[in-house]
C-alpha cells in the first residue's frame, strides 16, 4: 500500500518542529532553509499550512532529468535523488509545477522530500498531529492530484 | 556547539558592523541570553548613563538552546538599561526572530553609540549591513515589516522594529518581531529609538548544531513528552492561552481592578478566555481564530484573534480586518480590569495597536488607569485630556487612547510617559502603581503574597516574570504555598527568581516551567553546549545572574529603599474576595529576603555571597 | 505495430519509454547516429569540469535498461525517410520498414559565416566528442573566446571558468541571455560575471579569427582581445531537417506538427528540439529547444503514436541558468505581452530581481535572479492558468510573495 504525507492546515500551529527534524535528519543541523518540508505562514487568515513534495504521479523532476538523477520507488512511489548523479543544472527545480525540488547550494545537488524511507521525520516531530502518514487513498491527496492534472500539458481527460 | 561563537557589534555612531568571538568564559557562567548579554552590558557600560544617550549600549542576545529543536527554543532578549526604569532591562521575546538570527551565525548583537540618521540593521547569514531607514521612520511595526521584506524581496525574513512609539520615545515603548511578538517590558523601544535605529531584519540559512546530537534530542524528546502530557502546557495554555488564568485570578481575589482600587473585576468573565472563545452575539463568530506557536514550541499559546468587522474600532479600517495577535491574560488585564472596560473587541483593538506601534500593553494600560484615577480624583481635567473623558470602564476612550498613544500625539503623549512620571507631574506619585518605576501586571499583591515580594524586589522594576510564584500560591507547581500567607515567601521567591534567570538564559520559554523544572531542563542544555549544566549549576548560574543584576542596579543609584511596593497595597485593605481585609505583607517578608539571599540589612550583596558566586 | 525513432536524445528515449509503458508488446527501434549510449547533451557542462565522467552523461543509468524494455537499440545514421513506401534509409544495410515513426533528430548548433571558424581550436560544444576536445584545450591560464552569451552560451561559460581559463566572451546582442531575460535582468548577469572576472563583451561581433602566432587572433569589431587558445561558437541552433529532403514531410525552422506532435503524414511525429510545435503561451508553432519540452513531446508524441488520443496543449518555454553562482530563471511570456500587467522587484547590489506578467489575475510570465526556492511554483502557477483572484493585486506590489499566493491558491483550489 502506498503511503502519503496527509497534511491538516487547520491543526498547525506554524511551530516548525517538522522544519527541524527534517533538516537534522536531512542535514545534520537545525536549519529550517534545508528543510524539504516549509510550513506557510498566511497570518492575516491565521493559517499554518505545511507544504512539500506529494510525490505526484507525473513525475516532473524525474522526466526532466537529464541524467537519470531521479527515480521512483516501485513499491512506495517515492520519488528519490540519487546525490552521486545528479549534476546539479537545476532543470528539474524550474520543471515541477509544485517547487517542491529545490537546489542546495552547498551540496550543489538538488533536494526534495523522500518520505524519510518510510518513516517520515515530521510526521513524529509535529505536537499537533497537522502531518499524518497514511494510504494514497486520503481526501486532500486526490484534489492535489486532480490540481497536478491541470498542469499537465497533455489534455488531463486523455493522459493515462 | 549550540553557539555559533561568533557576537555582531555594530557602532551606530560610526556606522559600522564589526564580528568578534563571543567570550566562552564568560558563556560557561553565565550560560546565555539574559545573563551572557547583561555580563556584556555590565562590563561595557557605566550604569549611571542616561538610558537615552548614545552611551547606553542595547544587545540582542540568544541563548544556547536557541534555534535548536528543544521545546520553545525560539528566544532572544534585549538587554539594555531600562528607559523607563533606569535600572537594568532584560525583555524576552519569542516569534522567529531570534532562531533567526542564530541561523544567521550570530549569537548576540551589540548595539552601541547612535546613528545620525535613521537606519535599519539588514543581516543575510554573515552579511551585515547599516542601511537608511529614512523612508521607514514614522511607519509603524507592522508596515516596516512588510516594507523591508519587499525591498529585500524576502519574504522569508525576520523583522524586529520599533514603530512610532519607540521612535517618539514612549517610555514603554517595545521591540516588536514578528508582527505580534515583543520584548516588551522596561522601555527598550525607546532606547532603539534614541539610537535612531528603527529595525533589524534577519535572514538565516545557515543551521545550529549541539555538542551530543543522541543525548540532545533523547533530552528534548522526553522534555515534549512532559508538556504534551502536562495539563497546563498540555492543554490549558493552547486552548486558552494564559487568559486561562482570568476567572481563576479574579476567583482568587488578585485581579486589580481599576488602578488596584479592587481587586475583583465585576466583568472578568466578558474579557476572559472562555469569552473569547464563544460567538459573539453581534456576528456569531468567536474572537478567538486559533492558536500559534512560536518556534519551536510544542505548547502553541498564542492567540490569533479577528475583531467583528462591525465593531466600532474597526468600522472602515478595513486593514484590521484579518486575523492578528490576540490578547494575552496580561494585556487583557491591563487593558480591561485596570481600566475597568468590559468590552473584548475593543480590548484587542488595543492590543493590536500595541504590537502595531509598539508599546507595552501593561504599562500602557496600567499607566492609562493611574491617569483615570487622576481623572476621577479630579486631579486631571478635561483640559488637560484633550476633552476626553477618561472615565473607568469606556472602550471609545481605552480605542481612543491607544491610538494616541501610538502616535504619541495629544494626550497619548503624556500616557506615553509611563505612570510613575505622569502622576509625579501631576502630584499624586502615590497613585502610580509601580515598582522602579515600571507599572505592575496582573496580579494583585494582596491576594498573592509572593508577588508583593516578588515586584519590590525585581530587578527590572515591577514584573510578574522575574519569579512567577502565582505557579506555586495559586496553581500549586511544584507545589502548593497558601497565597495569603507570607510564611515561606521569601525562599520561594528567590528560588524562583534563579531559576527563572537560569531559563532565560537558556533561550526557553518561562511557560515550561508549568511543565519542567531544572531536572527537565539541565540535560537539554548540557548536551546542547559547552560546560557542565546539571539543576545545581544551573541555579547557581540563575543566582549569580540574579546578584549582577542587582549589582548594576545599585552601580545605577538604586538601593533597598526602591524595593517598596505604593502605599495603596500596603494601606488599603482588599474589598472583596478570599483577600478581604488584607494589606501586603512586604515588610515581613524582604528583610528574610534579603537574609536568605545573603545580602545585608540594605539590601547589599554581601562580599561572601559575591566571591562564593564568582561575580 | 512497428515503431522506429529517429534520435537518441532525450525526445527520442522518453517516446521510446512510453511506448512501451502504454503496450508491452510493440516492437520499438531507436535509432542514434553518436556511436553511444543516448546521453545527455545538457549533461556536457559537467562533464567539462570533471562533476562526472562520460557515463555520467548517459540519459539512463540501469545497464541492460533498453535491453529490459525491448526497445531496439540501433547505431546508424538515417539517409533518407520514404513515406510512400513506409521506410527509411539508413546510410548503411537494407532499409528499414515503419508503422509510425518519431523524428526526434534534435538540432545541430549554427555556425555563423565568418571568416576562420573552420580553423582547428574552434569548436562548438554541442557532442560528447566536443566536450572532449574542448576539454583538452581548455587549460588553466588558457585564454578562451566564448562567442555568444545566450542561454547555452551562458551554461558553457560556467564550466570554462570553472576550469580556470581566463575567459571573453563576445555577445553581438546588448546584453546576456538576450532570449531569456530582459535588458535589468541580462545586465546584473553581466555585471555578476565581471565582478568575477570574466571578460564580458555585448553589443560586440566577431568578425573574423585567424591563425597567429601566440594562438588564434579574434578580431572585434570595436576593441581588442588577446589571442586565444581556444574559441567555443554557442551562436543558437537549427533543427536537424536536411534528411528530410524530398521526404514530402513538412518543415519550416523545424519539423511542423500539430497539435498531436504528428506531421502532416499520418503516422509520422517529430519531438524536441527538430519538432516545430505549440507554444502554450503564444500559440503560435515554434521551435522550443530545451530539455523539458523534448521530453514532453517525446512523451506525448509516443501516447499517439501508441493510439492514445492525446492532445499537445503547448509547451511551456522555461530555462533555469547557474552563471557562476548566479541562479536565474525565466518562464513563459517574461518579456509580458500586450495589455499585460508588470510587476517588478529589482535590488541591483544583492542581485536579486523578479518580474511577474500578469494577464487579467492569471500569471503568464517570470523571470528571477538570484532566487532559486520554489521556482518551480512559477511554471505551475502559469501553466495551469491558476486565478490568483485578491493575490494579483498584492503581487502587483509584493511579487517576492509569489510562494506564498501559489500556496494560499493551490489549498484553495483543493478544499
Ligand atoms: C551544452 C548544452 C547545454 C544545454 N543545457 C540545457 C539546459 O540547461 N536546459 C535545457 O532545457 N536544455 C539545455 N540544452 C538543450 C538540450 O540539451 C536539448 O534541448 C535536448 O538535448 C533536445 O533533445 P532532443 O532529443 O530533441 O535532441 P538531441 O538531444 O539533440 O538528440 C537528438 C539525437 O538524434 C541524433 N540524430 C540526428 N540526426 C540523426 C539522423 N539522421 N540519424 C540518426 N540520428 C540522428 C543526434 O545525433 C542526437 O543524438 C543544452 C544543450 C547543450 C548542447
Ligand atoms: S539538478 Fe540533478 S536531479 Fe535535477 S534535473 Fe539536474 S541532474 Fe537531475
Amino acid at each position: 500500500m502506498q503511503k502519503t504525507l496527509v497534511i491538516d492546515p487547520g491543526k498547525c500551529t506554524g511551530c516548525k518542529q517538522c522544519e527541524l527534524a527534517c533538516s537534522y535528519v536531512k542535514e545534520g543541523s537545525f536549519n529550517p532553509s534545508k528543510s524539504r518540508i516549509r510550513v506557510f505562514d498566511f497570518h492575516t487568515e491565521g493559517r499554518f499550512v505545511p507544504y512539500t513534495c506529494t510525490q505526484c504521479d507525473e513525475a516532473w523532476c524525474q522526466q526532466a532529468c537529464p541524467v537519470d538523477a531521479i527515480t521512483t520507488d516501485p513499491v512506495s512511489g517515492v520519488k528519490q535523488v540519487h546525490e552521486n548523479l545528479c549534476v546539479g543544472c537545476k532543470v528539474c527545480t524550474i520543471a515541477c509545477p509544485f517547487g517542491t525540488i529545490n537546489y542546495n547550494v552547498a551540496s550543489g545537488k538538488v533536494v526534495k522530500c523522500d518520505h524519510c524511507g518510510g518513516d517520515p521525520e515530521c510526521v513524529k516531530a509535529c505536537p499537533t498531529q497537522a502531518i499524518l502518514y497514511s494510504d494514497v487513498e486520503q481526501a486532500g491527496y486526490d484534489k492535489m492530484q486532480q490540481w497536478a492534472g491541470k498542469t499537465d500539458n497533455a489534455a488531463p481527460a486523455n493522459s493515462a | 556547539m549550540a553557539w555559533t561563537r561568533k557576537i555582531l557589534r555594530v557602532n551606530l555612531t560610526e556606522g559600522t558592523c564589526v564580528s568578534e568571538p563571543l567570550n566562552m568564559d564568560w558563556a560557561l557562567k553565565y550560560l546565555g541570553q539574559r545573563g551572557l548579554g547583561t555580563k556584556y552590558l555590565m562590563e561595557e557600560i557605566d550604569p549611571k548613563v542616561d538610558p537615552l544617550s548614545p552611551d547606553n549600549k542595547m544587545i540582542f542576545a540568544t541563548g544556547p538552546l536557541t534555534g535548536t529543536c528543544a521545546s520553545t527554543a525560539g528566544r532572544y532578549s534585549v538587554i539594555t538599561k531600562g528607559a523607563l526604569t533606569g535600572a537594568i532591562a532584560c525583555s524576552n521575546s519569542g516569534g522567529y526572530f531570534g532562531a533567526e538570527l542564530k541561523f544567521a551565525g550570530w549569537d548576540m548583537i551589540i548595539f552601541e553609540g547612535k546613528s545620525e540618521k535613521p537606519v535599519y540593521l539588514c543581516i543575510i547569514d554573515d552579511k551585515a549591513e547599516l542601511l537608511s531607514a529614512e523612508g521607514l521612520w514614522g511607519k509603524s511595526v507592522w508596515d516596516t515589516d512588510a516594507a523591508i521584506k519587499a525591498t529585500h524581496q524576502e519574504p522569508m525574513m525576520h523583522i524586529a522594529a520599533i514603530g512610532v512609539a519607540g521612535e517618539k520615545g514612549n517610555m514603554y515603548a517595545c521591540i516588536v518581531n514578528d508582527l505580534h511578538r515583543a520584548a516588551g517590558r522596561s522601555g527598550v523601544g525607546a532606547v532603539m529609538g534614541s539610537k535612531n535605529l528603527k529595525a533589524v531584519a534577519v535572514r538565516g540559512t545557515g543551521g545550529v548544531s549541539v555538542e551530543d546530537f543522541g543525548a540532545f534530542m533523547k533530552s528534548t524528546e522526553a522534555g515534549k513528552k512532559a508538556l504534551a502530557e502536562n495539563a497546563v502546557t498540555g492543554e490549558g495554555l493552547p486552548a486558552y492561552g494564559t487568559q486561562v488564568l482570568m476567572n481563576v485570578i479574579n476567583e482568587s481575589g488578585a485581579l486589580p481592578t481599576r488602578n488596584f482600587r479592587d481587586v475583583q473585576f465585576e466583568s472578568a468573565n466578558d474579557i476572559s478566555a472562555e469569552a473569547m472563545a464563544e460567538p459573539r452575539r453581534s456576528d456569531g463568530k468567536p474572537n478567538l481564530l486559533t492558536n500559534q506557536a512560536c518556534f519551536s514550541c510544542t505548547i502553541a499559546c498564542g492567540r490569533i484573534s479577528q475583531i467583528d468587522k462591525d465593531h466600532f474600532s474597526v468600522v472602515n479600517k478595513p486593514e484590521y480586518w484579518g486575523a492578528e495577535g490576540g490578547l494575552e491574560y496580561e494585556a487583557a488585564w491591563a487593558l480591561g480590569a485596570a481600566t475597568g472596560v468590559k468590552d473584548l473587541e475593543a480590548l484587542t483593538y488595543a492590543n493590536y495597536i500595541c504590537n502595531e506601534q509598539g508599546y507595552d500593553p501593561i504599562s500602557f494600560g496600567s499607566t492609562l488607569a493611574a491617569a483615570m484615577d487622576m481623572y476621577e480624583e479630579g486631579v486631571l481635567t478635561k483640559k488637560d485630556t484633550g476633552g476626553v473623558e477618561l472615565k473607568f470602564g469606556s472602550a471609545e476612550m481605552l480605542t481612543k487612547m491607544a491610538d494616541l498613544t501610538g502616535t504619541m500625539e495629544g494626550f497619548g503623549e503624556q500616557l506615553g510617559l509611563g505612570s510613575k512620571r505622569l502622576c509625579e507631574k501631576y502630584g499624586r506619585p502615590e497613585l502610580s502603581m509601580t515598582v522602579k518605576g515600571q507599572e505592575f501586571p496582573a496580579y494583585d499583591p494582596r491576594g498573592i503574597q509572593g508577588m508583593g515580594l516578588t515586584y519590590a524586589t525585581s530587578n527590572r522594576g515591577a514584573c510578574h516574570l522575574r519569579s512567577y510564584t502565582v505557579s506555586s500560591e495559586i496553581l500549586g507547581i511544584p507545589e502548593k504555598t497558601d497565597p495569603l500567607s507570607t510564611d515561606g515567601k521569601a525562599g520561594l521567591v528567590k528560588a524562583f527568581q534563579d531559576a527563572t534567570a537560569a531559563v532565560d538564559s537558556a533561550g526557553l520559554c518561562i511557560f515550561t516551567t508549568f511543565a519542567w523544572t531544572l531536572e527537565d531542563i539541565a540535560p537539554q542544555v548540557d548536551a546542547a553546549c559547552e560546560g557542565n549544566w546539571t539543576p545545581d549549576t544551573l541555579m547557581e548560574a540563575g543566582e549569580r545572574i540574579w546578584n549582577m543584576e542587582r549589582n548594576f542596579n545599585l552601580a545605577a543609584g538604586f538601593s533597598g529603599k526602591d524595593d517598596e511596593l505604593p502605599k495603596r497595597l500596603m494601606k488599603d485593605a482588599a474589598k472583596t474576595g478570599p483577600a478581604k481585609g488584607m494589606v501586603s505583607g512586604l515588610d515581613k517578608m524582604l528583610p528574610e529576603y534579603y537574609e536568605v539571599r545573603g545580602w545585608n540589612t540594605k539590601g547589599v550583596p554581601t562580599e561572601e555571597t559575591l566571591s562564593r558566586l564568582g561575580v | 505495430m512497428k515503431h522506429v525513432i529517429i534520435g537518441a536524445g532525450p525526445a527520442g528515449v522518453v517516446a521510446a519509454e512510453t511506448l512501451r509503458r502504454h503496450n508491452a508488446k510493440c516492437s520499438i527501434t531507436l535509432i542514434g547516429n553518436e556511436g553511444k549510449p543516448p546521453y545527455s547533451r545538457m549533461a556536457l557542462p559537467y562533464l567539462l569540469i570533471d562533476r562526472i565522467a562520460e557515463p555520467g552523461t548517459y540519459l539512463r543509468q540501469s545497464p541492460g535498461h533498453y535491453d529490459d524494455l525491448k526497445i531496439e537499440y540501433v547505431q546508424a545514421n538515417v539517409a533518407a525517410v520514404d513515406p510512400d513506401k513506409k521506410t527509411i534509409t539508413l546510410d548503411e544495410g537494407a532499409p528499414l520498414a515503419y508503422d509510425r515513426l518519431l523524428l526526434a533528430t534534435g538540432a545541430h548548433p549554427i555556425k555563423p559565416p565568418i571568416k576562420g571558424l573552420d580553423l582547428p581550436g574552434v569548436h562548438t560544444c554541442w557532442t560528447l566528442d566536443d566536450a572532449d576536445e574542448i576539454g583538452a584545450l581548455a587549460k588553466s591560464g588558457a585564454h578562451v573566446v566564448l562567442m555568444g552569451a545566450g542561454f547555452i552560451g551562458s551554461i558553457i561559460l560556467e564550466a570554462l571558468v570553472l576550469k580556470g581559463v581566463t575567459l571573453s566572451v563576445v555577445e553581438m546582442e546588448d546584453r546576456m541571455v538576450p532570449r531569456m531575460m530582459d535588458e535589468v535582468a541580462g545586465n546584473m548577469l553581466k555585471s555578476w560575471c565581471t565582478s568575477k572576472g570574466v571578460n564580458i563583451l555585448t553589443g560586440t561581433k566577431i568578425t573574423e579569427i585567424s591563425q597567429g602566432d601566440d594562438g588564434l587572433n579574434v578580431t572585434l569589431d570595436k576593441g581588442n582581445i588577446p589571442a586565444a587558445q581556444l574559441v567555443v561558437v554557442a551562436a543558437g541552433v537549427r533543427s536537424n531537417i536536411d534528411f528530410l529532403k524530398g521526404s514530402g514531410v513538412e518543415t519550416k525552422e523545424g519539423v511542423m506538427v500539430d497539435d498531436h506532435l504528428q506531421t502532416n503524414i499520418e503516422g509520422i511525429y517529430a519531438a524536441g528540439d527538430v519538432a516545430q510545435a505549440k507554444d502554450l503561451s503564444t500559440g503560435d508553432f515554434n521551435v522550443l529547444a530545451i530539455q523539458p519540452t523534448a521530453v514532453e513531446h517525446g512523451r506525448i508524441a509516443a501516447m499517439n503514436m501508441g493510439g492514445l488520443d492525446t492532445p499537445h496543449r503547448g509547451s511551456l518555454s522555461m530555462n533555469v541558468l547557474d552563471t557562476l553562482g548566479l541562479i536565474s530563471s525565466s518562464f513563459g511570456q517574461w518579456m509580458g505581452e500586450k495589455g499585460s500587467d508588470s510587476a517588478t522587484m529589482v535590488d541591483k547590489t544583492n542581485y536579486r530581481y523578479l518580474r511577474l506578467e500578469f494577464q487579467g489575475d492569471c500569471l503568464i510570465g517570470a523571470q528571477s535572479v538570484g532566487l532559486s526556492e520554489h521556482i518551480g511554483m512559477l511554471r505551475g502557477l502559469i501553466q495551469s492558468g491558476t486565478h490568483l483572484g485578491n493575490w494579483k493585486q498584492i503581487l502587483m506590489t509584493s511579487p517576492h510573495r509569489i510562494s506564498e499566493a501559489y500556496v494560499s491558491t493551490l489549498h484553495k483550489n483543493a478544499s
